[in-house]
C-alpha cells in the first residue's frame, strides 16, 4: 500500500481543543426517554425498515431488560439511559459531496482533514453524524471489481438476504445487556463487501462524530469479505466538547470468509465527554486471517474487547491494542481469541500508558476448547504508569482445555523510575525529552506490530499528548 | 573548570558531605578515592545537580559561575558529563534511538530531524571502536541485559560521544577484565590530552597502574582527609584507608 505522507492519515489534535464546544445543530428527529418498544417502532419506521429488522430489534430490546448489568463495568451507572436521547437524526440529506453538507458540521470534519485524506489515500469514506450518514463515497475502481460499500441501512434494504446471514449473527445481542441494546437502536454504520480474489489496497474509512450532550450513538459495522479476498478498513471517531457526557455503544462484526485477511484499525479519539462501548467481533474460516488494531486514546470511560472466532482450520488473528489513560479517566480493554478449530494461531499485544491519574485495565481471554489441536496462542501485555496517581490492572482469563495447545502469556508493570530520568536529564535531555524517550521505547515493540502508517500516526499523536507532559514524574 | 568549594550535602536529612574542595582543571586528570559509603557517588551526583542531593553549604562553579541553580540537565550540556556507577536499564530504548536524540539536543538539532540520526550514527561509530564495543550494541536497548563491563563501556562510549569539557567518571573500571581496565586508562588518557579535565572515581587503586594522576584524593566520611600525587594512591594500596583515618 502507498501512502506518502501517513501523518495525513490522522491530522491529530486534542478533540477538545481542535474541535472546540460543540455548535448546535438541528435534528429533523430526536427520539428520547425511556427505551420502550414504540420507541424502537418509531426509529424502524423513520428508516423505513423491513418487518424483520424491527423484530430484529424488539428481540434485542427484550434481551436488554432481561439481562444484567455486567458486574465489571465500572463508572457506567451514571449513564441514565432513561433522559438520554437515544436517535438523533440530523437534519443533513445523505450526500456523496461535501459541498451539501451544512459548513457548521462540515468544518468539524475539514478541522480532522478528513475530506483531504479522503482526496488522497482513501478508497472510501463514510462520515456519520449524530445517528445517521451524511456523507458517503467508494472510488468508482471499487465499485468496478464489484465491491459494494454502502450506509448500513441501504443493505438492509438492498440486500436482506446477505444482511439476514450476518447481521447480529457473529456478535448475538444475547452476548451482553450493551451489545442487546446496540441491537434495539443501532443506526448508521457501514456495510462492506468483498467478492472473492479481490484486494482492496488503500483503506476504507469510517468516521464518527457525535455532535452534543446526552445522545447515544449506536453505529453498526458489518464486514464480509469473501473467500481469499483482502481489505484494509480503517475507523476513527470524535467529538467536540460540550456540558455533560454522550454514549457510543457501536458494533463492528467483521467476516473472512476462506483464505480472507481483514486489517482493521481503530483510532479512538473521542473528547473527554463520551462513554465509549464497544462490541467488535470476527469469524475467521478456514486460512483466514483477522488484524485487530486499536488505538485508544480520547474518552471519558472506554471499554473495548476486540474478539476473533478462530473457527476454520488454520485461521489465525492478530489484536494489537494500545491505551492511554491521561488524566482521572478510564480505559477497559482486552482482546479475546476464541480457538475452535485445529491449527489455529492468535497473537495479542496489549500496552497501555497511565498517567495524571489515569486507569487501564485488561481483560483478556484465551478459549481453547478440547480438539482445537496444536493451537497456538501467545499475549504480551505491558503496563506503563508514568506517577503515583496512576493505575494499571491486568486481569487475564484463560481456559485452556486442548493438550497440544501451546499458550503464552507475559504480564509487565513499568514505572519510569527516577534513576532513568535522571540518567537521561545527566546526559542533557530534558524532562519531556526523557520521558518521551523512554514512553517511545515502551511502545517500540507495538510500532513494529501494527503497519507502518499506523505507527507513525501513533507517533505524531503521542508526541502531542505528551508535549504538555511537563511536571508529572 | 570545574570547582567545588567547602561543600556540604544533605541526602534524606543526613548530612553526606562535610566540607569537600575540588579543582578539576582542563587536561588533568584529578582522582577521588575512598572506603564504601564514602560519599564519592553522592559528589557526583552534587555537582550534576541530582535531585534529593541538597546543597546545604558551598558552591559548585563551572568556568567561575556558580551552577547550583541548575538543573541537571543545563549542567549537561554547560559541558559537565557523568558516568554513573550503576547505569540504570532503558527498556526499549536502542543506543540508536538514545545517542542521536542526545547529540540532536546538546548541538541544538530539532528531535524530529531523523536524517541527522544517520549522520550522527555514522560519526560516532569510531568511539564505539575505541572502548571496545562492536556496532551492534547500537541496536541494542540501553543497559539492558549488558554485563557489568558492557555497560562500563557503553557509559566511556558515551563520555567520548557528547564530547563534554569535565568528564566525570563514577568507577569505570569495576566489573572489568584486565583488558579493559588498560582500555579505560588508555581513554582517559586520550581525554586528558585533548584538553579535558577528568574526575576519576575509583576504590580501586589498580586502574592507577595504568595511568599517572595529576592529583588523588582520599574522601573519608564526607571528608577530603589525603590529598597528593600517585604517593598517595600507593599509600592506600599498601596500608588500606584505615591507616589513612589515623596517619
Ligand atoms: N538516596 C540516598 N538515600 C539514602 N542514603 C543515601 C542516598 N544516597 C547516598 N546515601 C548514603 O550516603 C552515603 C554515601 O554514599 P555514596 O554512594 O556517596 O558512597 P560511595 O563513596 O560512592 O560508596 P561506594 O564506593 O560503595 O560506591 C552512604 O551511607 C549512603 O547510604
Ligand atoms: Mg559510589
Amino acid at each position: 500500500m502507498s501512502i506518502e505522507k501517513p501523518e495525513e492519515l490522522v491530522r491529530y489534535r486534542e478533540p477538545e481543543e481542535l474541535l472546540g464546544f460543540a455548535k448546535d445543530y438541528p435534528a429533523e428527529v430526536e427520539l428520547k426517554g425511556r427505551i420502550t418498544e414504540s420507541l424502537i417502532r418509531e426509529i424502524s419506521k423513520v428508516k423505513k425498515e423491513p418487518e424483520w429488522m424491527t423484530r430484529l430489534r424488539l428481540k434485542s430490546l427484550e434481551l436488554f431488560y432481561k439481562l444484567p448489568m455486567p458486574n465489571w463495568l465500572q463508572g457506567i451507572e451514571m449513564l441514565d439511559l432513561d433522559t438520554m436521547a437515544h436517535y438523533v437524526k440530523p437534519d443533513i440529506e445523505l450526500s456523496s459531496s461535501w459541498d451539501d453538507i451544512p459548513k457548521e458540521v462540515r468544518e468539524y470534519y475539514e478541522k480532522i482533514g478528513i475530506p483531504e485524506l479522503e482526496a488522497k489515500v482513501l478508497h472510501g469514506l463514510s462520515a456519520q453524524y449524530e445517528s445517521e450518514t451524511i456523507y458517503h463515497k467508494m472510488k468508482k475502481s471499487l465499485e468496478d471489481k464489484g465491491v459494494i460499500m454502502i450506509p448500513m441501512e441501504e443493505a438492509v434494504q438492498k440486500y436482506p438476504d446477505i444482511v439476514k446471514r450476518y447481521f447480529l449473527r457473529i456478535f448475538p445481542p444475547s452476548d451482553h445487556k450493551f451489545a442487546a441494546l446496540h441491537g434495539a437502536l443501532w443506526s448508521g454504520g457501514v456495510f462492506v463487501y468483498v467478492p472473492k480474489g479481490v484486494r482492496v489496497e488503500a483503506p476504507i474509512e469510517a468516521f464518527f462524530l457525535i455532535g452534543r450532550a446526552f445522545e447515544s450513538q449506536f453505529e453498526h459495522t458489518l464486514l464480509i469479505a469473501d473467500e481469499n479476498s483482502y481489505i484494509y478498513f480503517i475507523e476513527g471517531c470524535t467529538a467536540p466538547m460540550y456540558k455533560g457526557f454522550s454514549f457510543h455503544d457501536g458494533m463492528v462484526e467483521l467476516y473472512a470468509h476462506r483464505g480472507a485477511h481483514i486489517r482493521f484499525t481503530t483510532f479512538q479519539n473521542w473528547s473527554k465527554h463520551v462513554i465509549n462501548f464497544n462490541n467488535k467481533r470476527a469469524i475467521a474460516e478456514e486460512n483466514a486471517r483477522v488484524d485487530w488494531v486499536e488505538g485508544s486514546i480520547g474518552s471519558m470511560l472506554t471499554y473495548v474487547y476486540p474478539s476473533t472466532v478462530l473457527r476454520g482450520k488454520g485461521s489465525s488473528s492478530r489484536s494489537v491494542v494500545f491505551t492511554l489513560a491521561k488524566g482521572p479517566y478510564l480505559k477497559d480493554s482486552g482482546s479475546k481469541m476464541f480457538h475452535v478449530a485445529p491449527n489455529t494461531k492468535s497473537r495479542i499485544v496489549n500496552k497501555s500508558i497511565s498517567v495524571d491519574g489515569g486507569i487501564n485495565v485488561y481483560r483478556g481471554v484465551i478459549r481453547i476448547p478440547y480438539g482445537a489441536r496444536n493451537a497456538v496462542s501467545n499475549v504480551e501485555c505491558e503496563s506503563l504508569i508514568l506517577d503515583d496517581k496512576s493505575y494499571a490492572y491486568t486481569y487475564p482469563h484463560n481456559q485452556i482445555e486442548e493438550p497440544t495447545a501451546s499458550v503464552s502469556h507475559e504480564a509487565t508493570t513499568m514505572r519510569l523510575t527516577e534513576d532513568q530520568i535522571f540518567y537521561l536529564l545527566s546526559r542533557g535531555l530534558d524532562e519531556d525529552d526523557a520521558k518521551n524517550l523512554l514512553i517511545m521505547g515502551f511502545l517500540d515493540e507495538l510500532f513494529i506490530e501494527v503497519p507502518f502508517e499506523v505507527a507513525h500516526v501513533l507517533k505524531k499523536v503521542l508526541e502531542i499528548e505528551f508535549e504538555k507532559l511537563g511536571g508529572v514524574g | 573548570m570545574l570547582e567545588v568549594k567547602d561543600l556540604h550535602v544533605t541526602v534524606e536529612e543526613k548530612e553526606i558531605l562535610k566540607g569537600v574542595n575540588l579543582k578539576v582543571e582542563p587536561g588533568k586528570l584529578v582522582v577521588v578515592m575512598g572506603p564504601n559509603a564514602g560519599g564519592k557517588s553522592t559528589l557526583a551526583y552534587a555537582i550534576m545537580g541530582r535531585e534529593g542531593y541538597e546543597v546545604t553549604k558551598g558552591d559548585i562553579l563551572f568556568n567561575g559561575e556558580s551552577i547550583l541553580e541548575l538543573g541537571p540537565d543545563e549542567r549537561s550540556r554547560l559541558g559537565i558529563f557523568l558516568s554513573v556507577q550503576e547505569p540504570p536499564p532503558l527498556p526499549g530504548v536502542k543506543g540508536s534511538l538514545l545517542v542521536p536524540a542526545v547529540i540532536k539536543k546538546r548541538r541544538g538539532i530539532p528531535m524530529d530531524d531523523k536524517f541527522a540520526d544517520i549522520k550522527i550514527l555514522r560519526e560516532v561509530r569510531p568511539k564505539l571502536e575505541l572502548v571496545g564495543l562492536d556496532s551492534s550494541y547500537m541496536g541494542r536497548e540501553v543497559n539492558v541485559g549488558f554485563s557489568g563491563g558492557e555497560k562500563k563501556r557503553f557509559e566511556l562510549f558515551q563520555a567520548l560521544a557528547y564530547d563534554p569539557k569535565i568528564v566525570i567518571l563514577d568507577e569505570p573500571d569495576s566489573g572489568l577484565d584486565v583488558d579493559g581496565v588498560k582500555m579505560v586508562a588508555r581513554v582517559i588518557d586520550d581525554m586528558r590530552k585533548n584538553g579535558k579535565g577528568v574526575l576519576l572515581i575509583t576504590h580501586n587503586p589498580r586502574l592507577l597502574h595504568f595511568i599517572t594522576p595529576d592529583e588523588v584524593n582520599v574522601l573519608i566520611d564526607g571528608k577530603i582527609v589525603m590529598t597528593g600525587g600517585l604517593e598517595v594512591a600507593e599509600f592506600v594500596e599498601t596500608h588500606g584507608y584505615d591507616k589513612v583515618v589515623t596517619r
